[in-house]
C-alpha cells in the first residue's frame, strides 16, 4: 500500500485520500487499464529510441515516466499521441487494441498532451489558442465562459481575451492544460511540466493534478526530478537508453534506488563546494536598467551584482524573467547600457562589444548551443574562431588553420568530447558533447571572469557532472564565475552565493547555507524587500510565476 | 471635373491588378509562405490569358486561362518549397526568371496583336455625374476585386478556416502538433495566390493594355509583394495601397499631359520610387513588423 | 480546414546525419542533365528533332575558336557579377539588383569615356580606360550602397529595394541615351557616340573580341577564393549568413557584413558593366545587358557560391545565351528560349539540392506516413 513520505514539506500528502487506482492484474476489478503498451519498438537512422517498451497505466492513476535526457521518453509519448508510428508493438486502450494514426485519432480516443515546448500562437488570444485545439464547430462565446469556469474549478485562472504573448510562462502552461482539459481527456500526458514553475507554483500544480486524477482521468507524468515523482506519482516506469529498466512505486523507493534504475549507478556524490575567501572584485553591475529591446522582451530594472575572484555566484529564476536580456548586456551583444553600469576589472564596459570584453578576460557560454554558441553546419575547428579571434589563430587577417585544428583537438581530448575529430560538424555532436566542447573552448582562454547560462540543460548526467567539476576547478584557480540557471538543484550544488531574477529585477544575494527552496521560491515571484527577507505572504496562493 | 473623374477611373483601373495580386500574396504570406515568383506568375498568366482570349474571342475564358496558368506556376513553387523544403527566396526567384523566359517564349508569336474589350458599366449608377464615370463604369473584374477584398476580410477574421490559416503562419510547428495538415493548407494557400496573380496578369493583357508586349507586367508582381508588406498583411490596407499605387502610376501620364517638363523616363520611375518609399516608411518601426508579420514567413517547415 | 487530406506521397525524404559533400558537387551536374532532358522534350513539342535541337543549342557555339572566344567573352560579365553575388548570398544578403548595378557602372564608365573622347587627347587611352573602369566600380557600388543604406537605416527588405532600383536604373539609362549622352550627330537615335578606338578595351588575342576584362575576371576569381576560404573577413561573412546569432555572440557586426557584401557586389557588377560598354559594345546604348545581372544569380547558385565554381556556372550560362542565338538563326525558334533554359536550370538545381541534405526513400502506400 501507499506510504506517507517526504517529511520535509509542511503540506501533508493527500494522495491516500483518493480512490485506489485499479490494477489490471486483478481480474475482478471493474476497469481495464486505461493504457497498455506492449513491446513498442522505434528506431531512427542513428539511434534506437525505444526498445521493447511496455507500460501500463490504470484508470485515475498518476504514472511517472522517469529517465534522463535521451532515454526515449519523448519518442514514447509521441507514439502514444500519434505523432510518430512505432516500428513494432501494440497499444491497448481501455482493454481494446487501437491504432493511433495521428494526433486527431489520439484526441478522439481521449488522449491529451501538454508538451514541454508549448504549441501556442503568440499573436492570438487565449480563447483562439484553445479553440484551435478543439473540434471545428466550437462556439467562441460559449468557449470563453467555459475557459473561465474550468479555470476556476481547477485553480488555473485565465482571461480568455488576452493575447498569449502578454502571458508569463506559467500562465502559458495554464492555457495548455485548460486546452487539454476541455477535450475531456481520459489520459493526460505532461512532459516536464515543472521546469518553468517556482516551487510554490509546483505545489499548486500538484493540487490540480490530484483533482484531475481523482475524477478518473489518468496522468502520464514525464520528468527527471526524483523528488517530485516521489511526492506526486502512484507508480513509475523507469527508462534508460531506450529500454525499460524497471516499474516501481516511487514512494517506496529512495532517490538512490531510483537513480540506480535511471542511470545505472548511484548519483555521483557531488563534491561539496569549498568555501573560499573571495578575492578582488572582477565584475560589477551597478543599477543596470534597460528598456525592452522589442515588443516581447523584458525590461531590466536596477540590477546590482558584485562578483569576486574565487567564488561562484548563481542567478536563479524562472525562464522569461530577464535572464536573456541580462546575458545580452553582459556579453556585449546589447550595448545600450551606460559604460559605468557594467565594469570588468574596474574598467567600464557597458557600451563595449563582445570582443572588447573578451580582451579584458571575460568568457561567456550562451544558453543556446546550436545557433549561438556554435554554428551547426561548421566544423569544430571553424567554431573555435568564434571566440578565438587573435594571434595565433588569426594573423594579419588570415586564418591559421593548423593552429585552430590543434586547439580543437586539444579540447576534444582534455574534456573527453565524443566527436570524430576537429573536422566533425557541430550539429553531429550530442547535446552533452557539444556543451562540453563549448565550455572547454571558453575555459582554455584562461578567463578572469566566466559567465555561463544553463550549463547543463539537456545534457546527460555524466557530462553534467564533468561540466560542474570544470567550473569548480575554475573557481579554485581564482576565476570569478557567474552561473545563470533555471535548475535550482544545480545552483545549490555549485554556488557560494545566490541571487534571484524576477520580472527584470535582481534580488539581494544570499549565501548557499542560508538559502532554502521556499525562500528562493518566494523570491522567484518577486517578493523580497530591501533586507532580503521574503515580503510577507504565507506559503500557498501566490502571484503567478 | 471631367478630367478628374477620368483620372479617378484610370487610377482604379490601374490599381486593380495590384489589388488582386496582392490579396492572393497576402493569403500566401498569412500562411507563412513567401512566394517571390509573383512577377513570373503574372507574366505567364498574361500571355496565357491573352492567347486564349484572342483565339476564343472570349475574355472570360482568357481570365480562366490566366487563373489556371497562375495555379500551375504556383504549384511548381509549392512542390519545391513545401515538399522538398527548398529555400523559399531562391525558389521564388527561380519562378520569376522561369516565368519571364516562358512568357517571352510563348509571347513571341503574339507580339503586336491586340484585342478590344468593352467595359461593363453598372446601369443607372454609371449615369451619375462624376461618380458615374469614376466608379461605376469599369470592367466587371474591378467590381470583383472589391468583392474579393471583402471576402478575404471575412474569411481571415470570421471563419474557423481563416483562424487556422493565421495560426499556421504564426507557428507551423504548433499547428502541426495540434494535428493540422500544415503542408496541405499551405499548398491550398499557394494555389489561391497563384490564381489571384493569374487573374491579375490576365487583366493586364486583356483589359488594361489589351495587347501583348514583352515586359507588359513591368514589375507589378514585385510591387504587389511590397504592397502586402506595406499593408502589414491586412486586406483593407491592401485596398488602400493599391489605390495609392494606381494613382501614382497614372500621375506620370498626367504630368506629361499637362506639360510638366520632366523627361518621360524619369516620370516612369515614379511607381518604383514610390515602392521604395513605402517600404522604408513601413519597415522603420521594427515593433510594427514583429507584431504584424506572420512569424514563420519564409522559413521552411519540415514536419517530424 | 480539417477536411483537407493528409496527402501520402510515394516517397519520403529522410534527413541525412551529415550533409553529403558528393551531392553538393553532383547536384549541378544532375540539374544540367535534367535541364537538357526537358529541353529535348521542348524541342520535340515545337516540332523539331530533339537531338538536332540540343546539338545546335550546345555544340554549335563551341565549334570553332571564334565561337569559343565568344563564349569566354560572355562569361566575363556573368562571372564578375556572380563573384559579387556569391559573397552577398553567403552573408544571407539577397541582392537581386546586380543588373541595375551593372547598368549604373556602365553609365558611369560610358560618361567618363565620352568626357575624354572629344578629339583633343588630354590623357592617353589606357589611363582613360582605367579611370572609366574605376568609375564603373564606383557607380555600381554606389547603386548597391543605396540598397545597403535603406536596409541599414530603415530595415527595408533588400530584395524589393534592389529590384526596384534595377527598374529605375534601366529607365535612367534610357534617359541618358535620350538626353545627356546622346550623339549629336546620330540622327536623333537614342544612343551615344561610338567610342574612338583608343578608348576601347584592348583585345587579348588578335582577331578576337576577347578583351582584358577576361583576365581581370580570372584574377578576381583567384582573389575571391582566398578571401572566402582563408581570410577572417570571409569567415565573418559566412558565419553571419549561416547563424546570425552566433555571429552576434562572436562580436561580428551584421551592419559591417551588410555594407561589405553589398559594396563588393555592386563594385563587381559595376566593373562588369564598364567592361561591356568599353569592350564589345563600344558605346552607350539603351540596353547594355541581355539580363546578365539576373543570369548571374543562377551562375552563383550553380557555382555553389564558390568563386571557382562560378567560372563553370558562367560557362554553362554563357553557352545558353549563345545556344539561344543559334537556335534562333538555325532552327527558327524564338530567342527567348535562352530565358526558358536558364529558369529551368535554376529550378532543377534547387530541386536536386534537396538531395544534399536528404536521402530519397521510396515507400509503398502501406508505409506512407501522413
Amino acid at each position: 500500500m501507499l506510504h506517507c513520505t517526504a517529511p520535509n514539506l509542511e503540506t501533508p500528502l493527500i494522495r491516500k485520500a483518493i480512490v485506489t487506482p485499479a490494477k489490471s492484474d486483478t481480474p475482478d476489478m471493474p476497469f481495464p487499464p486505461r493504457l497498455e503498451l506492449s513491446g513498442i519498438c522505434k528506431s531512427y537512422p542513428a539511434v534506437v529510441a525505444n526498445d521493447n517498451v511496455s507500460l501500463t497505466v490504470a484508470r485515475g492513476e498518476i504514472h511517472a515516466v522517469l529517465g534522463e535526457n535521451g532515454a526515449g521518453k519523448s519518442t514514447l509519448m509521441k507514439i502514444i499521441f500519434g505523432a510518430v508510428k512505432p516500428d513494432a508493438g501494440t497499444v491497448r486502450w481501455n482493454g481494446a487494441d487501437v491504432h493511433v494514426a495521428n494526433p486527431q485519432d489520439a484526441r478522439k480516443l481521449g488522449i491529451a498532451m501538454v508538451f514541454q515546448h508549448f504549441s501556442l500562437f503568440d499573436t492570438l488570444t487565449v480563447a483562439e489558442n484553445i479553440a484551435l485545439g478543439l473540434a471545428a464547430d466550437v462556439n467562441m462565446a460559449e468557449l470563453a465562459e467555459q475557459i473561465r469556469q474550468t479555470g476556476k474549478n481547477y485553480g488555473l485562472e485565465l482571461e480568455p481575451h488576452r493575447h498569449v504573448h502578454t502571458l508569463s510562462v506559467g500562465e502559458r502552461q495554464r492555457v495548455e492544460i485548460v486546452r487539454a482539459l476541455l477535450t475531456k481527456p481520459q489520459l493526460l500526458i505532461l512532459d516536464e511540466p515543472t521546469s518553468v514553475l517556482t516551487p510554490q507554483a509546483v505545489q499548486k500544480l500538484f493540487v490540480t493534478l490530484r483533482q484531475i486524477s481523482a475524477e478518473g482521468c489518468s496522468i502520464l507524468y514525464i520528468s527527471h526530478k526524483l523528488d517530485e515523482i516521489r511526492e506526486l506519482c502512484h507508480s513509475a516506469t523507469v527508462m534508460r537508453g531506450g529500454k525499460v529498466t524497471g516499474h516501481c512505486d516511487p514512494a517506496q523507493e529512495t532517490a538512490a534506488s531510483l537513480s540506480r534504475l535511471m542511470i545505472g549507478a548511484e548519483p555521483e556524490q557531488e563534491e561539496e563546494t569549498e568555501p573560499h575567501a573571495p578575492g578582488e572584485l572582477r565584475l560589477q553591475i551597478k543599477h543596470l536598467s534597460l528598456p525592452r529591446a522589442h515588443a516581447f522582451a523584458t525590461p531590466l530594472d536596477g540590477i546590482t551584482l558584485d562578483l569576486c575572484s574565487g567564488e561562484i555566484v548563481g542567478i536563479a529564476g524562472v525562464s522569461g524573467n530577464g535572464q536573456q536580456e541580462l546575458l545580452a548586456a553582459l556579453s556585449g551583444e546589447d550595448r545600450r547600457a551606460k559604460p559605468a553600469m557594467i565594469t570588468l576589472k574596474g574598467k567600464p564596459v557597458g557600451h563595449l562589444g563582445p570582443n572588447a570584453r573578451r580582451a579584458l578576460g571575460q568568457s561567456l557560454v550562451p544558453e543556446e548551443r546550436l545557433g549561438r554558441g556554435a554554428v551547426p553546419e561548421m566544423s569544430l575547428t571553424d567554431n573555435m574562431l568564434l571566440s578565438h579571434q587573435r594571434a595565433p589563430f588569426v594573423v594579419n587577417g588570415m586564418i591559421q588553420f593548423k593552429h585552430a585544428i590543434q586547439a580543437a583537438a586539444d579540447i576534444i581530448s582534455r574534456f573527453r568530447v565524443k566527436a570524430s575529430g576537429p573536422a566533425a560538424l557541430a550539429k553531429s555532436l550530442s547535446g552533452g558533447n557539444l556543451q562540453k566542447f563549448i565550455v572547454g573552448r571558453e575555459i582554455v582562454r584562461k578567463p578572469d571572469v566566466f559567465v555561463v547560462a544553463q550549463p547543463t540543460w539537456g545534457v546527460d548526467v555524466g557530462a553534467a557532472a564533468q561540466i560542474h567539476h570544470e567550473i569548480r576547478l575554475l573557481k579554485e584557480a581564482g576565476c570569478a564565475v557567474l552561473v545563470i540557471s533555471e535548475e535550482l538543484d544545480e545552483l545549490f550544488h555549485l554556488c557560494d552565493r545566490l541571487h534571484v531574477i524576477a520580472k527584470g529585477r535582481l534580488s539581494p544575494s544570499i549565501s548557499n547555507q542560508e538559502a532554502t527552496r521556499e525562500q528562493i521560491g518566494l523570491w522567484m515571484s518577486g517578493l523580497w524587500d530591501k533586507d532580503g527577507n521574503a515580503a510577507g505572504v504565507a506559503t500557498g496562493e501566490l502571484a503567478s510565476a | 471635373m471631367e478630367n478628374l473623374a477620368a483620372l479617378v477611373a484610370a487610377s482604379i483601373n490601374s490599381g486593380t491588378p495590384l489589388l488582386i495580386a496582392a490579396l492572393g500574396l497576402l493569403i500566401n504570406e498569412r500562411a507563412g509562405v513567401l512566394n517571390l515568383g509573383a512577377e513570373g506568375m503574372m507574366l505567364v498568366a498574361a500571355i496565357a490569358g491573352f492567347a486564349v482570349g484572342y483565339q476564343t474571342h472570349s475574355p472570360l475564358l482568357g481570365f480562366a486561362a490566366g487563373a489556371v496558368a497562375g495555379m500551375l506556376m504556383s504549384s511548381l513553387f509549392a512542390w519545391l518549397a513545401l515538399v522538398l523544403a527548398t529555400n523559399q527566396v531562391a525558389t521564388g526567384l527561380a519562378l520569376s526568371i522561369f516565368g519571364a523566359g516562358l512568357s517571352a517564349f510563348i509571347g513571341q508569336s503574339f507580339v503586336g496583336m491586340s484585342l478590344t474589350i468593352k467595359p461593363t458599366p453598372i446601369p443607372y449608377l454609371s449615369e451619375l455625374p462624376f461618380v458615374g464615370v469614376a466608379l461605376f463604369s469599369h470592367h466587371w473584374i474591378v467590381y470583383f476585386s472589391l468583392f474579393l477584398c471583402a471576402a478575404i476580410i471575412w474569411f481571415l477574421y470570421r471563419t474557423r478556416a481563416g483562424l487556422v490559416l493565421r495560426s499556421i503562419g504564426e507557428s507551423p510547428e504548433s499547428a502541426h502538433a495540434l494535428g493540422y495538415p500544415v503542408r496541405s493548407i499551405r499548398f491550398a494557400a499557394l494555389l489561391f495566390g497563384g490564381a489571384c496573380c493569374g487573374v491579375a496578369g490576365a487583366y493586364l493583357s486583356l483589359v488594361y493594355t489589351p495587347m501583348w508586349v514583352e515586359g507588359l507586367v513591368a514589375g507589378r508582381g514585385w510591387i504587389a509583394l511590397a504592397l502586402t508588406t506595406f499593408a502589414t498583411w491586412r486586406p483593407a490596407r491592401v485596398l488602400l495601397g493599391a489605390l495609392l499605387f494606381g494613382s501614382v502610376t497614372i500621375l506620370q501620364f498626367h504630368f506629361q499631359a499637362i506639360g510638366i517638363a520632366i523627361p518621360s523616363q524619369i516620370l516612369s520611375m515614379l511607381p518604383y520610387v514610390a515602392t521604395i518609399v513605402v517600404l522604408v516608411l513601413i519597415s522603420r518601426n521594427p515593433d510594427w513588423i514583429r507584431l504584424n508579420m506572420p512569424a514563420s514567413l519564409g522559413k521552411p517547415f519540415r514536419p517530424g | 480546414m480539417r477536411k483537407l487530406p493528409h496527402v501520402a506521397l510515394p516517397f519520403r525524404l529522410e534527413l541525412r546525419a551529415v550533409p553529403s559533400r558528393n551531392m553538393a558537387y553532383f547536384s549541378p551536374v544532375l540539374a544540367l542533365a535534367l535541364t537538357l532532358f526537358f529541353g529535348a522534350l521542348l524541342f520535340l513539342a515545337l516540332g523539331k528533332n530533339p537531338l538536332t535541337g540540343l546539338q545546335v543549342f550546345l555544340l554549335e557555339p563551341i565549334r570553332s575558336w571564334a565561337a569559343i572566344s565568344e563564349l569566354l567573352l560572355k562569361t566575363t560579365p556573368l562571372v564578375l557579377c556572380a563573384l559579387g553575388l556569391s559573397i552577398c548570398y553567403r552573408a544571407n544578403v539577397w541582392n537581386i539588383g546586380a543588373e541595375g548595378q551593372l547598368i549604373a557602372g556602365g553609365i558611369a564608365a560610358g560618361s567618363v569615356i565620352l568626357m575624354f573622347d572629344n578629339g583633343s587627347p588630354v590623357l592617353p587611352g589606357g589611363m582613360v580606360l582605367v579611370l572609366a573602369s574605376l568609375a564603373g566600380v564606383l557607380g555600381g557600388a554606389l547603386w548597391a550602397g543605396i540598397t545597403a543604406l535603406l536596409r541599414d537605416r530603415f530595415n527595408a527588405n533588400e530584395i524589393l529595394v534592389s529590384l526596384m532600383l534595377t527598374y529605375i536604373a534601366q529607365l535612367l539609362l534610357m534617359y541618358m541615351v535620350n538626353g545627356p549622352l546622346k550623339d549629336p550627330h546620330g540622327m536623333n537615335f537614342p544612343q551615344s557616340r561610338v567610342f574612338s578606338p583608343e578608348f576601347l578595351l584592348p583585345p587579348l588575342f588578335a582577331g578576337s573580341r576577347l578583351h582584358i576584362g577576361f583576365a581581370v575576371m580570372l584574377i578576381a576569381s583567384a582573389v575571391m577564393t582566398v578571401f572566402v576560404y582563408r581570410s577572417f573577413a570571409g569567415y565573418r561573412l559566412t558565419v553571419g549568413g549561416l547563424a546570425p546569432l552566433a555571429a552576434r555572440y562572436a562580436g561580428f557586426s551584421s551592419r559591417r557584413a551588410l555594407w561589405t557584401s553589398l559594396l563588393i557586389s555592386g563594385g563587381f557588377a559595376g566593373i562588369a558593366g564598364a567592361f561591356e560598354v568599353t569592350g564589345p559594345i563600344g558605346q552607350v546604348l539603351p540596353s547594355i545587358s541581355p539580363g546578365y545581372g539576373f543570369a548571374a544569380i543562377i551562375v552563383a547558385f550553380v557555382g555553389r557560391l564558390n568563386p571557382i565554381g562560378t567560372i563553370f556556372g558562367g560557362l554553362i550560362l554563357s553557352l545558353f545565351y549563345l545556344g539561344g542565338e543559334m537556335a534562333q538563326s538555325r532552327l527558327g525558334l524564338p530567342s527567348a528560349i535562352t530565358g526558358l533554359f536558364q529558369g529551368m536550370l535554376l529550378f532543377l538545381l534547387l530541386a536536386c539540392d534537396t538531395l544534399i541534405n536528404y536521402r530519397l526513400r521510396w515507400t509503398s502506400p502501406a508505409h506512407a506516413q501522413s
